[in-house]
């Protein structure tokens, strides 16, 4: 009985960490519909600093106190050099562009603490007065623990104070309600947005200040714990504070009590939860739905045009090129371009759902990891000939578009983009942790094509084709009555229920042809590489995805297809260059790109060669 | 002459308040029959209630001897009842033509069509309907860039692409010029001779309800408290103590 | 048209330059390293840097054949799949003769499975899973470090000795962990059939909740408990071990927690008392050894890790074999690694045919708290030939081979 209290007691310790940051990216989500994919590294950022800060004062235990609520400030500031240099520019762009930012926003934070403080692990040290553990019931608990539980609690109740008692906080809750209606009320909307930016990350940096006792810095803590914290805002109702303090609760005790049960699948625990959540309640455990998504800004794209004589004999003289290629080049040309071909198709059948079928998924890496897994699963359990694998493969794919998408469309904006994100993570913690059948981290090896297609020119060949091809058929999808259909219930979602279309449905069929394309993408790329790992479902995987259709204009046909190329030689080329800085590199142009060139490759050479009346 | 539409003691209340309280009328064949009232009058719920937005919590409304109460919107449409908006609704990122041809493929049941190219099909009914509306010198034109009016008319020509037997138009002529707005209602009215189509319109623009209504039925309160030729509405004392009292503009 | 036809003719001259360019510069010898220089840096650049200071001094001999060597490094960001696409443009482009290096078992199995399917030489520095040289090894496939196997049976023995009966085991849920854990119940119950394990926890790597792994151990009330967990998920299970009493009246193993990369980041929290195998350099005497620690510090101004000592290592193991090969032909190399001999600063090392591993040592001792920091005390240098299973033991679980 003893046991079982202090495994709450320990619940609910890490529960209080969890909230805090989680709690600070609900409040600004709640504000300012930005979902900060940063916080983690805000969180990290709180680490660093509070364990620099009391290192080098060593304080007694109020300056200890005092040590992590300036570090918190400090991450405060940090928040609003981000909010008014970078955010303030996007909050009109779509969310799309938000969330790419944010990401891009990471890789830089991520450099610049590996810059100042090294790449040694940090162990925190004990908090001056804490520093021991109390007995109860025969079992000790140290008194840290304790300072967390109360903390959690603490800082909810001094938020709800704020939030209830001050017209600030009467202003935040109206702008989680309605945000335009702030605006209506000639509140100064950019001192709004700042400070609430300035308390989520004050939030985030004192959950990462306030667990260095319990743990210390490293430079993976970002990435480790942002999942977590989406998990609890998505559980717990996106801009609910208490509900992020519920799910935090919830997903502590679930972490402390499912590794008595299922000591390797705490992951896929937590992610089944936030998956039953979301089927039940859309919205979260306190969260409210939202009654009409956010109008898009933009302006639409032009209308589709067959491709004119140039750009035809540009594309025949590349693939003619490209034909001839393997006659005078490396093995590793060959390599690279067909990595190239391989993400232009994933590129392109993820441009198929968000371009056409104005749905951002942040999970496409889902589809293409289940063809990507059905096949090694397949060829390692039944010794599947490559051949049947990859016609199963974009079987897979669907099935799990068809289950996942059937829940995402009833949603839109940034609540699709999370709930395909969730469903994503939920495919890789699976993946992750079903040792036993998936081999997790270890990943599934050899699994080599068939013998005709063993020589890198063989298979170099086939992806060229296999890629042509399924991009054909791509592209003139939306050529036909499904791919304007689709377009339509994009456009306006009003006129097409008014003629008679059914907009989810069609979303939802969209969504399993872009799947199936997506998991033949997956298929061609493990035989490619002769085995298969968790990355290729993991979130990296979609945001290179939404990294590719960026880069070479999401309003444009061919667009995905030059940015696939272009982003796979670009990262390729940062990163076999010893260069130790690449990731703020690319995370600097991921900024650029959002901020100043928004209309991508594409769009951009478009735009310079067509009568401004067709522009978009 | 034949009945069209039956809406049939139609009540829909929000939370106590009685939106639509009741109210019966009729829609004949080749009739255009305007929906006047002040705001807040119950105008846009019983327009939801008859397209299916919104379910009545009693009455009936039928389509040719056809309960239309529980069905969707789509399948109503299917039915043969076409919708305008007040802010009109087009696809932005297509042609005019292509607006229209959206209306014929998803009324000839090619919504999942793949083999065909959209370029090939309907073409020439299309190109007919946008003749009727005369927007065919803008036919390969952008919907995005086009003026208002005209989209007003894309619209029309959308919403005549089922065959539809009743239009529903909310507020057809908002946001038009006074001279803009003749020139549309007067092609609503021709069409609806032609086809033999009924239109059910709400307006606040009194010319134009005047102008062109055969018949004119008005709400306030959610209440229907007149009914008629436009001459008999507009000389209703009730009806004229309403708009003067609201303080809108009742100029006969 | 015509623009295009120059335009495809201007990137074909280019594909075609970058394709032939710089595959062999003359006089060299290139040699690819693969390692996860960005995910677990403090492990990995000391690697680096041993390797470093190896080609720096073979080559200031003369080189090998007659030739200098040339390290080319890439980071696989802790990427099984990016390691493998490294390791074919190391091949393709660089044109290198063979790859070496990396540290997490996944990514070294990755790499075996490439080199077996690819038929080039890779030499696993420092990645630890058994399986790397049985189940899935392979002809071309070697490796330098001691074995989970090794290191958990020099572990084992050590705790044969004790009373502890009742045995935990908390280990990263991840080939090495499955292995470490794997090998050390197999040893342990060959020596003690008395012994019970009474529970296994498996954190997913670097995503540790401690406390409650902590309490779930105590909850099975061991005698013992066997550490795999490294890197940050060492130091929070250090933290909250020591604060929940887990480590009071127990025995604790560590594999590899005596090693600088994984004791010196905990500073004063470091444990005491565990048996763990490690490098204690700073107390080794032979003087081989002394020269190496000498020439790091004075290169590199910092005092060498593990994967320093094993990265100087590798590199000598490279040298060593092109010499006797002869040749950078894959095959060449491949059959005079199998049975190569070479001394090195830890002594004599012999990569065995029968398996590909080699017999380098390691040090087993307990940690002790110095000034602050945590020590290996009362360690031994244990020869890894020691620490193998018999030769028809080694055959059944290296099939085919």
């Amino acid at each position: 009985m003893g046991f079982y209290f202090i495994q709450f007691l320990t619940g609910l310790a890490s529960a209080s960490s969890l909230f805090l940051i989680a709690a600070g990216m609900s409040i600004i989500f709640g504000v300012t519909r930005i979902l900060n994919f940063a916080h983690g590294s805000l969180y990290m950022l709180g680490a660093y600093i509070s364990y620099w800060l009391v290192t080098t004062l060593t304080p007694g235990p109020l300056g200890f106190w005092l040590a992590v609520l300036a570090a918190a400030t400090v991450v405060g500031l940090v928040g609003i050099v981000i909010e008014t240099g970078l955010l303030r520019r996007i909050y009109q762009a779509p969310e799309l562009f938000q969330l790419i930012a944010t990401f891009g926003v990471i890789l830089i934070i991520s450099d610049i603490t590996r810059f100042i403080w090294g790449e040694t692990d940090l162990v925190g040290p004990r908090a001056p007065g804490l520093d021991g553990a109390i007995e109860i019931f025969g079992h000790s608990l140290p008194e840290y623990d304790i300072a967390m539980i109360v903390l959690g609690p603490l800082v909810l109740g001094i938020i709800w104070l704020i939030f209830h008692r001050t017209r600030w906080g009467t202003l935040v809750r109206a702008a989680t309600q309605d945000r335009e209606m702030v605006g209506a009320l000639g509140v100064n909307q950019a001192f709004l947005f700042t400070s609430v930016f300035f308390l989520g990350a004050f939030l985030a940096g004192l959950g990462g200040a306030a667990q260095i006792p319990k743990g210390g810095a490293d430079l993976l803590m970002d990435l480790n714990v942002i999942a977590e914290a989406f998990v609890i805002v998505v559980i717990g109702g996106m801009g609910s504070i208490l509900g992020a303090f519920l799910a935090a609760v919830i997903i502590g005790e679930l972490n402390a009590f499912g590794i008595l049960v299922f000591p390797q699948m705490t992951l896929v625990l937590m992610f089944a939860v936030m998956a039953i959540v979301l089927l039940v309640r859309p919205w979260g455990l306190l969260g409210r739905p939202e009654a009409v998504s956010r109008a898009p800004g933009e302006a639409p794209e032009p209308p589709l045009q067959r491709a004119d004589k140039a750009v035809r004999c540009l594309f025949t003289a590349t693939i003619l090129l490209l034909l001839l290629v393997p006659l005078f080049s490396s093995d590793f040309i060959l390599v690279i371009l067909i990595d190239i071909f391989i993400f232009v198709l994933f590129a392109v059948s993820l441009h198929f759902i968000m371009g056409p079928g104005g749905l951002v998924s942040f999970g496409h890496a889902a589809y293409y990891g289940l063809g990507a897994y059905g096949t090694a699963l397949l060829v390692h359990y039944l010794g599947t000939p490559m051949e049947f694998a990859l016609i199963a493969a974009p079987i897979i794919a669907a099935i799990g578009a068809l289950v996942f998408g059937w829940f995402s469309v009833r949603l839109s904006g940034v609540y699709f983009a999370m709930l395909t994100l969730a469903f994503a993570q939920i495919t890789w913690s699976v993946v992750f942790q079903w040792n036993d059948f998936t081999y997790g981290d270890d990943g599934i090896l050899n699994i080599w094509p068939s013998a005709w297609l063993s020589s890198k020119t063989a298979y170099y060949y086939f992806a060229l084709i296999l890629s042509l091809v399924c991009v054909y058929i791509l592209r003139r999808t939306l050529f036909t009555p499904f791919g304007y259909i689709t377009r339509a219930g994009r456009d306006s979602p009003l006129r097409a229920d008014a003629i008679g279309i059914n907009v989810q449905r069609q979303q939802w069929l969209a969504f399993i042809f872009a799947g199936a394309f997506a998991g033949l993408a997956g298929s061609i790329y493990v035989f490619s590489k002769g085995s298969v790992f968790p990355d290729q479902v993991a979130i990296p995987q979609s945001i290179d995805g939404l990294m590719m259709v960026l880069l070479g204009g999401v309003k444009t046909l061919t667009g995905p297809i030059v940015g696939a190329a272009a982003f796979t030689a670009l990262t390729d080329w940062l990163s076999s260059n010893e260069v130790w800085f690449w990731r703020s590199i690319l995370g600097a142009i991921i900024l650029a790109l959002v901020i100043l060139f928004p209309q991508g490759i594409v769009g951009f050479v478009r735009d310079k060669f067509r009568p401004p009346e067709e522009r978009g | 002459m034949s009945t069209v539409l039956i809406a049939n003691g139609l009540k829909k209340s929000f939370g106590g308040v009685k939106a639509v309280d009741d109210v019966s009328f009729e829609v004949e064949a080749g009739h255009l029959l305007a929906m006047i009232g002040p705001n807040g009058a119950g105008k846009t719920t019983c327009f939801n209630l008859l397209n299916g937005q919104l379910k009545p919590d009693e009455g009936s409304v039928t389509l040719e001897g056809q309960q239309l109460v529980g069905l969707t919107p789509r399948q109503i449409w299917r039915l043969g009842v076409g919708r305008t908006f007040q802010i009109t609704a087009t696809f932005g990122s297509m042609t005019v033509l292509e607006n229209v041809q959206m209306a014929l493929l998803s009324h000839n049941q090619k919504n999942m069509a793949i083999r065909a190219v959209v370029s090939n099909l309907y073409v020439d009914e299309a190109m007919a309907l946008l003749e009727r509306v005369g927007m065919v010198e803008q036919s390969g034109r952008a919907c995005s860039i086009l003026a208002y009016g005209d989209l007003k008319r894309v619209e029309l020509a959308v919403a005549l692409g089922n065959e539809p037997r009743l239009l529903l138009m909310d507020e057809p002529t908002a946001g038009m010029a006074p001279r803009e707005r003749i020139e549309l209602m007067e092609l609503t009215a021709e069409i609806v001779r032609e086809r033999n189509i009924s239109v059910l319109f709400t307006e606040h623009d009194m010319d134009v309800v005047f102008g062109h209504a055969d018949e004119v039925i008005v709400l306030n309160r959610g209440q229907l408290i007149a009914k008629g030729a436009p001459d008999d509405v507009r000389n209703d004392a009730q009806v004229q103590e309403i708009y003067l009292g609201s303080g809108s503009t009742f100029a006969a | 048209m015509r623009k295009i036809i120059s335009l495809a003719a201007g990137i074909s001259t280019a594909v075609a330059m970058t394709a032939t360019g710089s595959v062999f510069a003359a006089g060299t010898i290139k040699i690819g390293d693969i390692n996860s220089y960005t995910r677990l840096p403090g492990h990995t650049v000391p690697y680096k840097k041993g390797a470093q200071l190896a080609i720096e001094e073979i080559n200031a001999k003369g080189g090998v054949l007659g030739k200098k060597l040339e390290l080319i490094s890439r980071d696989d960001n802790g990427k099984p799949g990016d390691a493998v696409k490294k390791a074919e443009e190391l091949f393709t482009r660089e044109g290198v003769a063979l790859i070496s290096g990396s540290l997490f078992s996944h990514i070294g199995l990755a790499l075996t499975a490439y080199a077996g399917q690819k038929k080039k030489l890779y030499l696993a520095a420092e990645p630890l899973s058994d399986a790397l040289v049985w189940a899935k090894g392979n002809r071309y496939t070697f490796r330098l470090r001691p074995s989970t196997y090794m290191q958990a049976a020099m572990l084992a023995e050590e705790v044969a000795k004790l009373p502890a009966k009742r045995w935990a085991t908390i280990a990263p849920n991840y080939a090495y962990g499955k292995d470490a854990v794997k090998a050390f119940k197999e040893v342990l119950k060959a020596k003690r059939p008395d012994v019970t394990f009474v529970t296994e926890q498996w954190p997913a790597l670097f995503k540790i909740d401690a406390g409650a792994e902590v309490q779930a151990l105590l909850r099975a009330k061991p005698d013992g408990v066997y550490n795999v967990t490294f890197g940050p998920d060492l130091a929070k299970f250090v933290r909250e071990g020591k604060l929940r009493g887990l480590f009071k009246g127990r025995t604790i193993l560590g594999l590899l927690t005596g090693e600088p990369e994984y004791l010196d980041p905990l500073k004063g929290e470091a444990p005491e008392g565990w048996i763990v195998t490690g490098y204690p350099w700073y107390a080794i005497t032979d003087p081989a050894h002394k020269a190496f620690v000498a020439a790091y510090q004075k290169k590199w101004n910092d005092y060498p890790r593990i994967g320093s000592i094993v990265g100087y290592n590798a590199m000598l193991s490279v040298a060593a074999v092109i010499k006797k090969a002869g040749s950078t032909d894959t095959e060449k190399m491949v059959n005079a690694m199998e049975g190569l001999n070479l001394d090195t600063p830890s002594g004599k090392v012999h990569f065995r045919k029968i398996d590909h591993q080699s017999t380098m040592g390691a040090w087993v001792g307990k940690t002790k708290l110095k000034d602050g920091k945590g020590m290996m005390v009362d360690w031994k240098f244990l020869d890894g030939k020691n620490y193998l299973p018999s030769d028809a033991e080694v055959m059944k679980r290296r099939p085919g081979k």
